[in-house]
C-alpha cells in the first residue's frame, strides 16, 4: 500500500544536497543525487543519531556529519566496515514534483 | 561474460591485491587462485612469533577460507601452477587442472637460499620460509638439541631466537663480523650482539660454512678453517630468491626477479606481477610495506582505472625479538659530505645515529630506545628540513613538544584504556585489538574500522606508532605520497599545482583532469577541492555549498544534539554597551539556554535550533555585526591585550591594531582555522606565541611570530622578524596568510605546514622577497573583496533558504 505525499518540486531539494522533511513522529531527510535520483531516510543515523541531512552527498551515499559513517541512501545501511541501517522511505518523482510514502 | 583473473601464490602481495582490487571493482573478475602451500592467506611476518611461542597459526591467518567464498574466489590450496601456456591463455596444475585466464597474476615470493654446500640436501637441513619450516623447527626442537642457524641477518636472528625460545642452544654462524649488516651500522650490531649473547644465543662471526655432516640426517657443520661443531637442525638464512622459474619457464623476461614496469605489468601485458618475486627499477624488496604499495598499483591497473604508478620504495626494518628494540632506515651508513649525528648511551645500551644530507635525514639507525624511529622515517621520506630542531633531534619528539607532528611517541608504554582518539573515544586496546583481530595494516584500515584519527586526525601520529609497534615493519607507512583521498591517487601538492597550471576552474574540471574514480568524489576531497578552488580563482569560482561541512553551509557549529551555536564577531575582542545589549536582546528573543564568553573574546550563544538561525541572524546583522566564522576553515579571531591606551606596560596600541588585522583579513577561507592574536608589550597576555599569527608589541616596533597553535600538543611561533608600523604589519601579516592559503594543504594548520616547507622557505618569501611579499599582499586583498560578505546577512536575505527551512507534513 502506497500512501504518496507530494512534499516538494524536485528544484527546491539541490543537487548533491537534502532537505528535512518534518512529520509528526520524525524527521525525514530528503536528498537528490547529481542524475536526480531522489532518495528518503528517517534522518538518524545508524551510529548515534546524528542528522544525516547534514551531510555530504556522493554518488548514492551520504556521509553523516558527526563520525564520518557512509550510510547508502537506497538501503539505509552503513557502508563499509561499519554496521546498522536506519529507515528507508519510498519515494518517486512525477512531473518535477517528488512524493513520498511513509 | 565476467573476465578471468587467476592469481598464482596465494601468499601476501597476491592476495593484497585481490583485495585492494575488490575494493575497487568487486564485479569485474571471475578470480582463481592456486597454492602450493596448504593454507589460506596467513601472514608470514608473524611466523618469528609463532616459532617463539607467542602466537600460533590460527592467529596469523589473515583471509579465511570463508572470505574466499563470500567474494566468489576460487580457491585451490595445495596445488601448485606447473605451467602457464601464454599462446592458449591457460595455466596448468601439478594435479592436472587446467584454467583459462584473460588476466594473470604473478604473486609466487621468494625461496630461502639454501647455499648448495655437500650435505645440504641432508634432513634437517631447512629454510625459514613458511608454516611448514616452523613446524619443522618445533618438533626438531622437542627431540633434539643443538641448532645451528647460518646467516645473521634479520631472519636468521628471528629464527635462532625463536628455537632458543624453544629450548634449543643456538649458535649463529655469520661470514661478516657485522650482524644485520644491511641494516645496522658496526656500533649498532654490536650492541645487539652483546644483548642476544646474553640470553644465551651464541655467535661465530666472518665464519664461512664447508659443509653439513652427518648420515642421512644433519649432525654438524664444518667451516672452511676445518673447525667443525655439533648441529641437529641447521636452518639457513642467508637470503632469498625470487621464485621466477615458472615465468622464466613461460618465457616472460626475468633478470633477478620478473621484470615489471611502473604499471606492474610483465613484458606480457596480459601478466601482472607483484610481491617479492617482482624486480622493478631494478630493485627487488623483501618487505611487506613495498609490496602492498605494489598491490595497490596493480590492483588499480586490474580494475582498468589505469592512474596508478608505482615509483619504487624507501624501507624501514624493525627487528621482531621481544625485548630488543632496533629500527633502521634509509641511507644509514654515511657518505662523504654527510654529516652524522649521534647520541650513545652505553649504560643504558642505546644508541642512535642520523645521516644526514642537506639538513635532510637519509638515513637513521636506532638502537635501545626506537620510539621515534617512526617520525625519523617520516621526516626522511618527507624530506623535511630539520634546520629547525636539529640540535634536539636526538633527543626525540616527545622533547619538540610541537603540535606539528602530533605524535606521542610513547606509546607502546601506554596502557590499554588510555584513550588514544578523543573524539571518537577510542582506547588503545580497541586499536590493538583491531589491529590483530582484523589483520589491518594501514592507517586507513585503521580508521575505517574503529574510527580512530578519523575525526580531527590530531591523534593520527599516535594510530600510526600504535600501528607501527603492534605490526612491526609491516606497517605500510610507504606511500612516498600521500594520496588527497581515496577517489584519486594524486596527491595534494599534484592537484594544487594542477589546478593553477590547467586553469581548472570547477570541481568537475579537476576530477576530470585527475581522473577521479568517482565522479561526486566523497565527503574528504569535495571540501578540499571547494577550498582550492575558491582560494585560486577568487571571483571566478563560485562556492558549492553542498561540498562544504555542515558547520560551514549552515554557518554555524553543529552541536551534539542537532543544535547550532551562534558567535557574532566583536573585532579585536572590543565591544560596545550597545552591542552587548543587542546580544542579550537576540538571546532573550530566540531563547537561547545558554551564553560563553570564548577564549577568543567574543560571545558565543548555544542551543539554537537550525530554522532560527536565519532570524536570529538577521536581527544581529541588522544591529551591525557579521559572523565570527566560529565554525569555519577561516579566520577566527583576532585576540588582543589591554594594550597601550590602558595598560602601564604597554608600548604600543595592541587593541586598535588587532582590530586593523581583524578588519583586514575576516572573512577569508583558510585551508584550517586560523587565528591571530597582538600582546601590546612582550608580557603578552594575548599569547600571542600559540597563534597562527602573533604580533608582540615592543618599544621600537612589532615582533611577528608565526605558526603556533594551542591545542592537544601545543606549538610555539617562530619569529618571522620585526617591522616598524602598523601598516608594515598588516602587510606581513595578509603576505603570510596568502602563502600559506595557496600552498598548505587543505586541513593543514599553519603549524604543521611551516614545518613541513621550512621556516627558511616562509621566511625567504615573506622577508628576503619583498616583491613575492607585496605580490602575495595584493593577491590577499584582491581575494577579500570576495570573502568579505557577511554570510548571515546573505542568507538573512534570502540565500540558500532551503538549507534552513524544513517541509512540514502533519500525518496523512
Ligand atoms: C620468518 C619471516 C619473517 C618476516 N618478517 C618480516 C617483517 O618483520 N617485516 C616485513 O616487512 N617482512 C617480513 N618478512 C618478509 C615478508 O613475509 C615477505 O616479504 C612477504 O610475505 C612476501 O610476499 P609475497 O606475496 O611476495 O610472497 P609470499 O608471501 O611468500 O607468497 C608467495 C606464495 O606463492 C606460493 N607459490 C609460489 N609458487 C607457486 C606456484 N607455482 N603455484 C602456486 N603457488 C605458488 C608460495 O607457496 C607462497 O605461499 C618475513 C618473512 C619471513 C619468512
Ligand atoms: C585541536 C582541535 C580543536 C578542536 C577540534 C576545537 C574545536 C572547537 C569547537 C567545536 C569550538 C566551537 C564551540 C562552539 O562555539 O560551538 C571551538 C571554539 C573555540 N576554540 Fe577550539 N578546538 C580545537 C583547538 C583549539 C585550540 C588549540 C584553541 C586555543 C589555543 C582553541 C580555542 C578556541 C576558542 C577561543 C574557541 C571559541 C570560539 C571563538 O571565539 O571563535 N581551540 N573549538
Ligand atoms: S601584554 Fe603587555 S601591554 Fe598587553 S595587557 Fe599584558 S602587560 Fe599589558
Ligand atoms: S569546545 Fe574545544 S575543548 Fe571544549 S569540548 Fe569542544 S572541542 Fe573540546
Ligand atoms: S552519528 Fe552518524 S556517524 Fe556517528
Amino acid at each position: 500500500m502506497n500512501n504518496w505525499i507530494e512534499i516538494a518540486a524536485l528544484e527546491d531539494i539541490p543537487r548533491l544536497g537534502s532537505r528535512v522533511v518534518k512529520t509528526d513522529t520524525m524527521n525525514v531527510a530528503v536528498f537528490r543525487t547529481r542524475d536526480d535520483q531522489v532518495f528518503a531516510l528517517k534522518d538518524e543515523c545508524p551510529h548515534k543519531q546524528g542528522p544525516l541531512s547534514q551531510g555530504i552527498v556522493s554518488g548514492t551515499t551520504v556521509t553523516c556529519p558527526l563520525h564520518n559513517w557512509k550510510i547508502d541512501l537506497d538501503s539505509g545501511c552503513a557502508t563499509g566496515p561499519d554496521e546498522g541501517c536506519t529507515n528507508a522511505f519510498r519515494t518517486k518523482v512525477e512531473n518535477g514534483k517528488v512524493y513520498l510514502s511513509i | 561474460m565476467k573476465e578471468k583473473l587467476v592469481l598464482v601464490g596465494n601468499g601476501m602481495a597476491g592476495v593484497r591485491t585481490l583485495e585492494e582490487l575488490l575494493k575497487l571493482d568487486p564485479e569485474r573478475y571471475e578470480i582463481t587462485v592456486f597454492g602450493a602451500e596448504p593454507w589460506p592467506n596467513y601472514n608470514r611476518i608473524m611466523l618469528s612469533p609463532v616459532l617463539a611461542g607467542e602466537k600460533t597459526v590460527d592467529d596469523i591467518i589473515l583471509n579465511d577460507r570463508a572470505w574466499y567464498e563470500e567474494n566468489g574466489i576460487a580457491l585451490h590450496t595445495g596445488d601448485a601452477v606447473v605451467r602457464i601456456d601464454r599462446a592458449g591463455r591457460k595455466v596448468l596444475t601439478g594435479q592436472g587442472e587446467e584454467v583459462p585466464y584473460d588476466r594473470l597474476l604473478l604473486a609466487t615470493g621468494s625461496n630461502p637460499f639454501i647455499i648448495p654446500v655437500p650435505g645440504h640436501d641432508k634432513k634437517g637441513v631447512i629454510g625459514f620460509r613458511d608454516i611448514a619450516d616452523v613446524e619443522t623447527m618445533l618438533e626438531a626442537a622437542k627431540k633434539y638439541e643443538k641448532a645451528v642457524v647460518i646467516g645473521g641477518g634479520l631472519l636468521g636472528l628471528e629464527a635462532a631466537n625463536g628455537l632458543m625460545k624453544n629450548g634449543m642452544d643456538v649458535t649463529v654462524v655469520h661470514l661478516m663480523d657485522i650482524l644485520m649488516e644491511r641494516q645496522l651500522d658496526a656500533p649498532a650490531a654490536n650492541l645487539l650482539k652483546a644483548s642476544l649473547e646474553a640470553q644465551g644465543m651464541k655467535f661465530l662471526m666472518e665464519t664461512q660454512t664447508s659443509e653439513i655432516l652427518g648420515d642421512g640426517r644433519a649432525q654438524g657443520v664444518k667451516f672452511a678453517d676445518g673447525s667443525e661443531i655439533e648441529a641437529d637442525l641447521v636452518v639457513m638464512a642467508v637470503g632469498i630468491r625470487p621464485n621466477i622459474g615458472l615465468a622464466q619457464a613461460a618465457g616472460i623476461h626475468c633478470e633477478r626477479g620478473i621484470v615489471v614496469n611502473d604499471t606492474m605489468q610483465t613484458y606480457d601485458p596480459r601478466i601482472y606481477a607483484v610481491g617479492e618475486c617482482v624486480q622493478h627499477r631494478g630493485q627487488t624488496y623483501g618487505l611487506v610495506a613495498p609490496l602492498f604499495e605494489q598491490a595497490k598499483v596493480a590492483a588499480n591497473h586490474l580494475a582498468q582505472i589505469g592512474i596508478a604508478r608505482y615509483e619504487g620504495s624507501v624501507t624501514s626494518t624493525k627487528l621482531k625479538v621481544t625485548g630488543i628494540d632496533l629500527f633502521s632506515a634509509g641511507e644509514f651508513n654515511e657518505q662523504e659530505g654527510d654529516e652524522t649525528l649521534v647520541l650513545q648511551d652505553p649504560g643504558m645500551g642505546s644508541y642512535k645515529k642520523l645521516v644526514v644530507r642537506d639538513n635532510r635525514i637519509k638515513g637513521a639507525v636506532l638502537y635501545g630506545d626506537t620510539i621515534d624511529g617512526t617520525w625519523y622515517f617520516q621526516l626522511l621520506r618527507d624530506g623535511t628540513d630539520i634546520s629547525a630542531f636539529r640540535n634536539t633531534i636526538l633527543f626525540g619528539q616527545h622533547d619538540l613538544g610541537d603540535a606539528g607532528h602530533g605524535d606521542e611517541t610513547r606509546v607502546a608504554a601506554l596502557p590499554d584504556d588510555a584513550e588514544i582518539c578523543g573524539c571518537n573515544g577510542v582506547c588503545k586496546g580497541e586499536i590493538v585489538d583491531a589491529i590483530v583481530t582484523k589483520g589491518l595494516f594501514t592507517l586507513d584500515d585503521v580508521k575505517a574500522h574503529t574510527k580512530a584519527a578519523s575525526s580531527c586526525g590530531s591523534c593520527t601520529g599516535l594510530v600510526e606508532s600504535i600501528l607501527a609497534s603492534t605490526v612491526g615493519e609491516g606497517y605500510d607507512a610507504t606511500p612516498s605520497k600521500k594520496p588527497l583521498c581515496g577517489c584519486t591517487e594524486y596527491s595534494h601538492d599534484e592537484i594544487i599545482a594542477g589546478i593553477k597550471e590547467h586553469e581548472l576552474k570547477t570541481m568537475d574540471a579537476v576530477r576530470g583532469f585527475f581522473e577521479w574514480k568517482n565522479p561526486d568524489g566523497c565527503a574528504a576531497c569535495r571540501p578540499a577541492l571547494n577550498y582550492y578552488l575558491l582560494a585560486n580563482w577568487p571571483g571566478e569560482y563560485h562556492d558549492d555549498p553542498q561540498s562544504r561541512f555542515i558547520n560551514e553551509r549552515a554557518h554555524g557549529n553543529i552541536q551534539k544534539d542537532g543544535t547550532y551555536s551562534v558567535v557574532p564577531r566583536l573585532f579585536g575582542g572590543l565591544c560596545t554597551p550597545e552591542q552587548l545589549r543587542a546580544i542579550a536582546d537576540v538571546a532573550d528573543k530566540y531563547q537561547v539556554p545558554e551564553m560563553k564568553v570564548t577564549g577568543g573574546q567574543r560571545i558565543d550563544l548555544f542551543g539554537v535550533r537550525k530554522e532560527d538561525l536565519p532570524l536570529m541572524w538577521k536581527d544581529l546583522s541588522e544591529a551591525g555585526f557579521v559572523s565570527g566564522h566560529a565554525y569555519g576553515k577561516a579566520l577566527r579571531t583576532v585576540k588582543t591585550c589591554a594594550g597601550k591606551n590602558w595598560c602601564r606596560f604597554g608600548t604600543q596600541d595592541s587593541t586598535g591594531l588587532g582590530v586593523r588585522l581583524e578588519e583586514l583579513t575576516w572573512g577569508s577561507w583558510m585551508p584550517h582555522k586560523f587565528k591571530l592574536a597582538v600582546s601590546g608589550c612582550p608580557r603578552n597576555c594575548a599569547e600571542a606565541t600559540i597563534k597562527d599569527f602573533g604580533v608582540v608589541c615592543v618599544d621600537s616596533g612589532y615582533e611577528l611570530h608565526i605558526g603556533g597553535n594551542g591545542g592537544i600538543k601545543v606549538r610555539v611561533t617562530d619569529l618571522l622578524c620585526k617591522v616598524g608600523t602598523e601598516e608594515a604589519v598588516l602587510e606581513y601579516c595578509g603576505a603570510f596568510i596568502q602563502k600559506y592559503r595557496e600552498e598548505a594543504h587543505y586541513l593543514e594548520r599553519t603549524a604543521p605546514w611551516v614545518e613541513r616547507v621550512g621556516f627558511d622557505y616562509v621566511k625567504q618569501a615573506i622577508v628576503d622577497d619583498e616583491a613575492q611579499r607585496k605580490a602575495l599582499y595584493e593577491r590577499f586583498k584582491y581575494s577579500q573583496q570576495f570573502a568579505q560578505i557577511d554570510p548571515w546577512k546573505a542568507v538573512a536575505e534570502g540565500k540558500d533558504q532551503h538549507e534552513f527551512q524544513p517541509i512540514e507534513i502533519t500525518a496523512a
